[in-house]
C-alpha cells in the first residue's frame, strides 16, 4: 500500500544531507510520475477494460462483482504503481556504481514519524473504506450471489422468487423445479428479469455450484441447503462448473445453462413437467436436503426418516423448511 | 558436505558439569544410530504395523468391502515413523534416562557421517534442513511439471484423471509442508543462535527430532503415490476424504507427523529466542529476522496442533468408524473445513513471515543504510501473527456457513494488509537515497518485493466477498498464493541462501550462475503465474484436467514457462555442486560487509559458535554511521548484575554476579 503522495506531503523537507551537490527533489519527481501515470492508466483501465471484466453483466450479482472488481482495481493500480515507480526510481537513481552521495545513517534514516504515521493512516483509511464498500456490495444485492446457507440473512427485494434446486453428485449437476411439480433435469433453464433462489445441495461429497456468467457460487454440502440469490437481466447461455474438488472426474463436471424470456421459460417448464411426469413419480419427493439413509449407504439416497426397505411407508418426507415460495 | 568444525580442543568448558561427566561407552560408527538404521527401522515398523492392523481389523466388513484395510495402512505408517525415529536414535536419550543411566554427551564430529545422524549441533541441523527442504521443493516441482503438462491441452490427456488428481494433491501437500519449514528449518536453525549470541538451542534434541520427523513425514506423504494417491488436493475436504482410497491415510498420517515436527521446531526456536539471548541483546536490538522467526514460531506452536487433531479425527473416521466429518451420522463437513483453515490460514503466514524477515534483514546490507522503521517492522510481524488467527473463514465465503460472519471476516482479512504493508514501508524506506549494491541476494529481495506486491494486492480482491464469488476456487486464487508463497517465500529463501551460504559452508557461490538463476527464475516465474490470474478470471476452476478451449493459449504460455521455470533451478543445483564441492573457492569471512553478529564469528563457525558469550552493544543496522559502536564485544567481558559490561576480569574468572545465567555446555545428545 504505497502512497508516496501522502508520505510526500507529510515530509516536506526530508532529511537531505546538505552536501555540495544541488538538492534533488526526489519526492516531487516521484509524485509527478506517479500522478501522471495513475491519471492515465486508471481511466484507461476503467473505461476500456472495465466493461469486459468477467463475469460480465448477465445478472445483478455478476454486474456487482464486475463493478467491485473495477473499483478495487482502480484503487489498487495507483498503489502498485506507487511501489513500482519508487522501486524503479531507486534502482535507477541510487545505484552504488553511480558514485552519488554516501547513504546517510543515523536517526534520520532509521525512521521518520511523519512518513510512518502517514503510511499507516493511508493504508488504514483505504482498508476500512474497502471493508465498508465490500460489506455494502455484499448486503445490498442480497448476498452478492454467494451461498448463504439454509437461513439467508440478505434476501433480495423482489417479491417473487423462482426456487431452483441444484443437486450436486459425483460427477454431475441436476436441477429440480419445485414450483413445477419438482421434476428433475440436467438442463438449467431460467427466465430473464426474474429473481432466482438457487437451493444448492449435494448427495455425496462437497461440490460447488459455479454459474460463471451469473455471478453465482455456492458450495453443495451433503445434507445441507445452501441458498444463493441472483436476478437475471440478459438473455443468453452460461457455464456451470463444479468449483470444489470432488474426486477424479471433478474436471469433467460442467454443463451449460440458458437464460430465456419468461414466456419461453413458462412453456419449457410446463412441457418438461408433463414430459417427465412419469419419472418424477419415481423420484423422492422434493426436499431441500436428501440424506442417504443409513441402510442405503451403497448408493441409494432417500429422504431422511423413511425406511427404504419398508413395504408400507412411501417416500414422502416433507420439505424441511418453507423458504423460497412462489414462481 | 565439505565443512570442517575445528578447534574444539581450544575451547574451555566452564561450569564444571562437563568435566565430571563421563561419556557413555560408544559403539562403533556403523553400529550407532544413523539414517541407514532409520530406514531399516521404518521398514520393520511398517511391516509390524501392517501385520498388526490386519490382525485387528481384517474382520471389519467395511474394510473387506472396500478392498483395503485402512487400519493396516495407518498402523503400518505410524509404526514405520516410530521405527524411523528409533533407528535415527531419537529414543536413545529418553530410554537411557528411564533406565537410570546418564546419557552420553555428544562429541564434536568431523566426519561427513554427522549429516546422517541425530545431532544437537544447530549448524548441522540447519544444513540437513537445507538439503531436506530443497529435496521437498524439487520433488514438488517435478510434480508441478506433470500438472502443467496435463494442462497443455484442454481435451487431449497425458494422464488419466485419477493420476492427474494424485499429482495435484501430492504437489500441493509436499509444497505446503516444504514451505512451512522452508526458512525456519534451514536458515532459522542455522542462524538464530548465531544472531542472538548463544552457543546452542534451548532443546537441541527437540531440534534434531523436528528435522528427522520432518523427513519421516515427507516419506509418509510420498507413500500416497504408491497407494494410488489421494483425490482431495492439499485441503483434504471431507467427506471426499472419508470416501477416498488408501492414499488418504498417507495424507492424514503424514500431515499429523509433519505437524508434530512443526510444533517441535517452533517451540524450540521460540524458547531459544526468548531465553538464550546474549547479554545486551534487548528486544530493541534483536535482528529483524529473529523477530520474524519468533512470530512464525508462535504460529507454528499455536496453529499446528489443530492440524494434528484434524488429521487424527480423519484417521478415526476412516478406521474406527467415528463420524466427525460424516454428515449423515451426525458429523459435519464444516468441522473439517473450520479445523483445517484454522490451521491453514496461520500456515499461510508461517510461510510469508520468514520471507519478510529475510528481505528486511538483507536489504540494509546492500543499501548500506540502517533498516527503516525497525519498530514498525517488528510490530507488523506481531500484528500479522495475531490477526492471522481471525481470518480463516474467508476460505469459506461460499460454503454456506455463517453468512453473518462474512463482513467480519472481510474486515479482518483486509485489516491484515495493514501490517503486511509495513513490509513495503520498511523496504521502500530502506531504499530511499541508498547506495544499492546489486548482488544476487539483493536481486532476489527486489524480486520478492515485486512478486509479493502482486500477490498481496490480489489477496485484497479475494477478500472482497462479491469479487470472491467469481474468483474463489479458480486459478485466480491459485496464481495469488503462488505469487505470495513462491514469489515471496521462495525468492526470499534463495535470497537468504545466496546471502548466508558463504557463512554456512565457507565457500563462495559463482556470481554469474547466481545471476542467471535469478533472472531466469524471476522472468519465468512471472510468465508462468501471471497468465493464470487471467485464466482464473475467465472461469477456469482449480484442479481440473479439462478446460474451455478458448483458454488454451494462456494455459500453454503458463505450461511452457513452467518448464523453463523448472529448468532455472538447474542453475542453482549446478552452482551449488560446482562451487561448494567440485571447485570450491574459500569465502571471505564477511563477503557482504555485514554488521550482523553472525558475521562476526570465524568461518567455519566453531563447534561452540562463540569462544566467549558476546556482549551485544547495539543493533546490527549502523550502516552509514561512521564511528558507530561494533555490534558486540566478542572478547571476554564480564557482566554486572545490572547488565552493564565490566571489562578486563583479571583472573579470567567470571564474577558470580553475572547478570544472566548462560549454559556453557555443548549440545549434548
Amino acid at each position: 500500500m504505497s502512497d508516496p503522495a501522502t508520505a510526500g506531503s507529510t515530509t516536506p523537507a526530508a532529511e537531505l544531507p546538505t552536501g555540495s551537490q544541488p538538492e534533488v527533489h526526489h519526492w516531487w519527481r516521484l509524485i509527478a510520475i506517479w500522478v501522471i501515470l495513475s491519471a492515465i492508466l486508471d481511466p484507461l483501465f476503467y473505461f476500456l477494460a472495465g466493461p469486459h471484466i468477467p463475469p460480465g453483466r448477465m445478472t445483478t450479482t455478476a454486474g456487482g462483482a464486475q463493478f467491485d472488481f473495477n473499483v478495487l482495481l482502480v484503487i489498487a493500480l495507483p498503489v502498485m504503481l506507487g511501489v513500482w515507480i519508487f522501486m524503479i526510481y531507486a534502482v535507477v537513481m541510487w545505484r552504488a556504481s553511480r558514485g552519488g552521495p554516501e547513504p546517510q545513517g543515523g536517526p534520520a534514516a532509521r525512521g521518520n514519524l511523519a512518513v510512518q504515521a502517514g503510511w499507516i493512516l493511508t493504508t488504514t483509511v483505504i482498508v476500512l473504506f474497502l471493508a465498508g464498500f465490500g460489506t455494502y456490495e455484499l448486503v445490498q444485492p442480497g448476498g452478492a450471489g454467494g451461498g448463504q446457507g439454509s437461513s439467508p440473512i440478505w434476501t433480495p427485494t423482489s417479491k417473487t422468487v423462482l426456487p431452483v434446486q441444484v443437486i450436486g453428485q459425483q460427477w454431475k449437476f441436476t436441477y429440480r423445479y419445485p414450483t413445477f411439480g419438482g421434476f428433475e433435469t440436467t438442463q438449467l433453464v431460467i427466465p430473464n428479469d426474474a429473481t432466482i433462489a438457487f437451493h444448492v445441495t449435494s448427495l455425496d461429497v462437497v461440490h460447488d455450484f459455479w454459474a460463471y456468467q451469473l455471478g453465482v457460487k455456492a458450495d453443495a454440502d451433503p445434507s445441507y441447503d445452501n441458498v444463493a440469490y441472483t436476478t437475471t437481466s440478459q438473455l443468453g447461455s452460461f457455464t456451470v462448473r463444479c468449483d470444489e474438488l470432488c474426486g477424479i472426474w471433478h474436471g469433467a463436471m460442467y454443463n451449460t445453462g440458458e437464460v430465456v424470456t419468461p414466456a419461453q421459460f413458462e412453456s419449457w417448464a410446463t412441457a418438461t413437467e408433463s414430459r417427465l411426469a412419469a419419472n418424477t413419480k419415481l423420484l423422492p419427493s422434493f426436499s431441500y436436503t436428501y440424506v442417504p439413509d443409513a441402510n442405503g449407504a451403497d448408493g441409494g439416497y432417500y429422504p431422511d426418516n423413511v425406511d427404504p426397505y419398508s413395504k408400507v411407508e412411501t417416500y414422502g418426507a416433507t420439505p424441511t423448511k418453507s423458504g423460497g415460495s412462489g414462481g | 558436505m565439505a565443512i570442517e568444525t575445528t578447534q574444539v580442543s581450544e575451547f574451555e568448558y566452564r561450569g564444571g558439569s562437563l568435566a565430571t561427566r563421563q561419556p557413555m561407552s560408544r559403539r562403533s560408527d556403523w553400529l550407532s544410530p544413523h539414517a541407514g538404521w532409520a530406514v531399516v527401522g521404518a521398514v520393520v515398523g511398517y511391516l509390524i504395523g501392517h501385520w498388526l492392523g490386519n490382525v485387528i481389523a481384517s474382520g471389519y466388513a467395511h474394510v473387506q468391502g472396500s478392498g483395503q484395510n485402512d487400519v493396516a495402512t495407518v498402523l503400518g505408517l505410524s509404526f514405520g515413523v516410530a521405527g524411523f525415529m528409533g533407528g535415527i536414535g531419537a529414543l536413545t536419550y529418553p530410554l537411557a534416562k528411564m533406565l537410570g543411566r546418564e546419557p552420553a554427551f555428544e562429541l564434536p564430529q568431523r566426519s561427513w557421517m554427522r549429516y546422517f545422524r541425530m545431532t544437537g549441533d544447530h549448524k548441522v541441523v540447519g544444513l540437513q534442513y537445507t538439503v531436506g527442504v530443497l529435496l521437498f521443493l524439487f520433488t514438488g516441482g517435478l510434480l508441478a511439471m506433470g500438472v502443467r503438462t496435463e494442462l497443455l491441452s484442454p481435451t487431449n490427456h497425458v494422464f488419466g484423471p485419477g493420476t492427474y488428481i494424485a499429482l495435484v494433491g501430492e504437489h500441493g501437500t509436499i509444497m505446503m509442508m516444504m514451505a512451512s519449514s522452508a526458512v525456519v528449518g534451514p536458515i532459522g536453525n542455522w542462524l538464530v543462535p548465531l544472531m542472538i549470541g548463544t552457543r546452542r538451542m534451548a532443546y537441541p534434541r527437540v531440534e534434531a527430532f523436528s528435522f528427522w520427523i520432518f523427513i519421516a513425514g515427507y516419506m509418509v506423504i510420498f507413500t500416497a503415490l504408491f497407494f494410488g494417491g489421494f483425490p482431495t488436493g492439499w485441503t483434504g475436504y471431507a467427506p471426499l476424504q472419508t470416501q477416498a482410497s488408501g492414499g488418504m491415510d498417507s495424507y492424514l498420517v503424514g500431515f499429523a507427523v509433519i505437524g508434530i515436527g512443526m510444533i517441535c521446531a517452533g517451540f524450540n526456536l521460540a524458547v531459544t529466542i526468548i531465553n538464550f539471548r546474549a547479554p545486551g541483546m534487548t528486544w530493541g536490538r534483536v535482528p529483524i529476522f529473529v523477530w520474524s522467526i519468533l512470530a512464525t514460531c508462535a504460529l507454528l506452536t499455536l496453529a499446528t496442533p489443530t492440524l494434528v487433531v484434524a488429521g487424527l479425527f480423519g484417521v478415526l473416521d476412516r478406521t474406527a468408524e467415528t463420524a466427525f466429518f460424516v454428515n449423515e451420522h451426525g458429523g459435519s463437513n464444516f468441522l473439517w473445513e473450520n479445523l483445517f483453515w484454522f490451521f491453514g490460514h496461520p500456515e499461510v503466514y508461517i510461510m510469508a513471515l520468514p520471507g519478510f524477515g529475510i528481505v528486511m534483514e538483507i536489504m540494509p546490507v546492500f543499501t548500506r543504510k540502517p533498516l527503516f522503521a525497525y519498530k514498525v517492522a517488528a510490530a507488523g510481524m506481531i500484528g500479522v501473527a495475531l490477526l492471522s488467527f481471525f481470518v480463516w473463514q474467508h476460505h469459506l465465503f461460499q460454503s454456506g456457513i455463517n453468512p453473518d460472519m462474512r463482513p467480519l471476516f472481510m474486515l479482518t482479512t483486509e485489516l491484515i494488509s495493514i501490517p503486511t504493508g509495513f513490509l513495503f514501508l520498511v523496504a521502500l524506506g530502506t531504499l530511499w537515497k541508498a547506495k544499492i549494491r546489486f548482488d544476487t541476494p539483493m536481486l532476489f529481495c527486489l524480486g520478492m518485493l515485486f512478486n509479493f506486491l502482486i500477490g498481496g494486492i490480489t489477496g485484497v480482491f479475494l477478500s472482497d466477498v462479491p469479487v470472491d464469488v467469481t474468483v474463489h476456487g479458480s486459478f485466480f486464487v491459485m496464481a495469488h498464493f503462488h505469487y505470495t508463497i513462491m514469489g515471496g517465500l521462495i525468492f526470499a529463501l534463495f535470497a537468504g541462501l545466496y546471502y548466508w551460504i558463504p557463512k554456512m559452508t565457507g565457500k563462495t557461490m559463482n556470481k554469474r550462475l547466481s545471476k542467471w538463476h535469478f533472472w531466469t527464475f524471476f522472468i519465468f516465474f512471472n510468465c508462468t503465474f501471471f497468465p493464470l490470474f487471467l485464466v482464473g478470471l475467465l472461469g477456469q476452476p482449480r484442479r481440473v484436467f479439462e478446460y474451455a478451449p478458448n483458454l488454451q493459449t494462456l494455459n500453454d504460455i503458463s505450461s511452457i514457462s513452467a518448464y523453463f521455470l523448472g529448468a532455472s533451478f538447474f542453475f542453482f543445483i549446478i552452482n551449488f555442486i560446482w562451487s561448494i564441492y567440485l571447485i570450491p573457492h574459500e569465502a571471505p569471512v564477511n563477503p557482504w560487509g555485514s554488521l550482523g553478529l553472525e558475521w562476526q564469528t570465524p568461518t567455519p563457525v566453531p563447534w561452540f559458535n562463540f569462544e566467549h558469550i558476546p556482549v551485544v552493544l547495539t543493533d546490527p543496522y549502523h550502516y552509514g554511521e561512521p564511528g558507530a559502536p561494533p555490534v558486540a564485544d566478542l572478547g571476554r567481558v564480564l557482566v554486572a548484575a545490572d547488565g552493564a559490561p565490566i571489562r578486563g576480569g583479571e583472573n579470567g574468572e567470571e564474577s558470580p554476579e553475572e547478570g544472566r545465567e548462560f549454559d556453557p555446555q555443548p549440545p549434548i545428545l
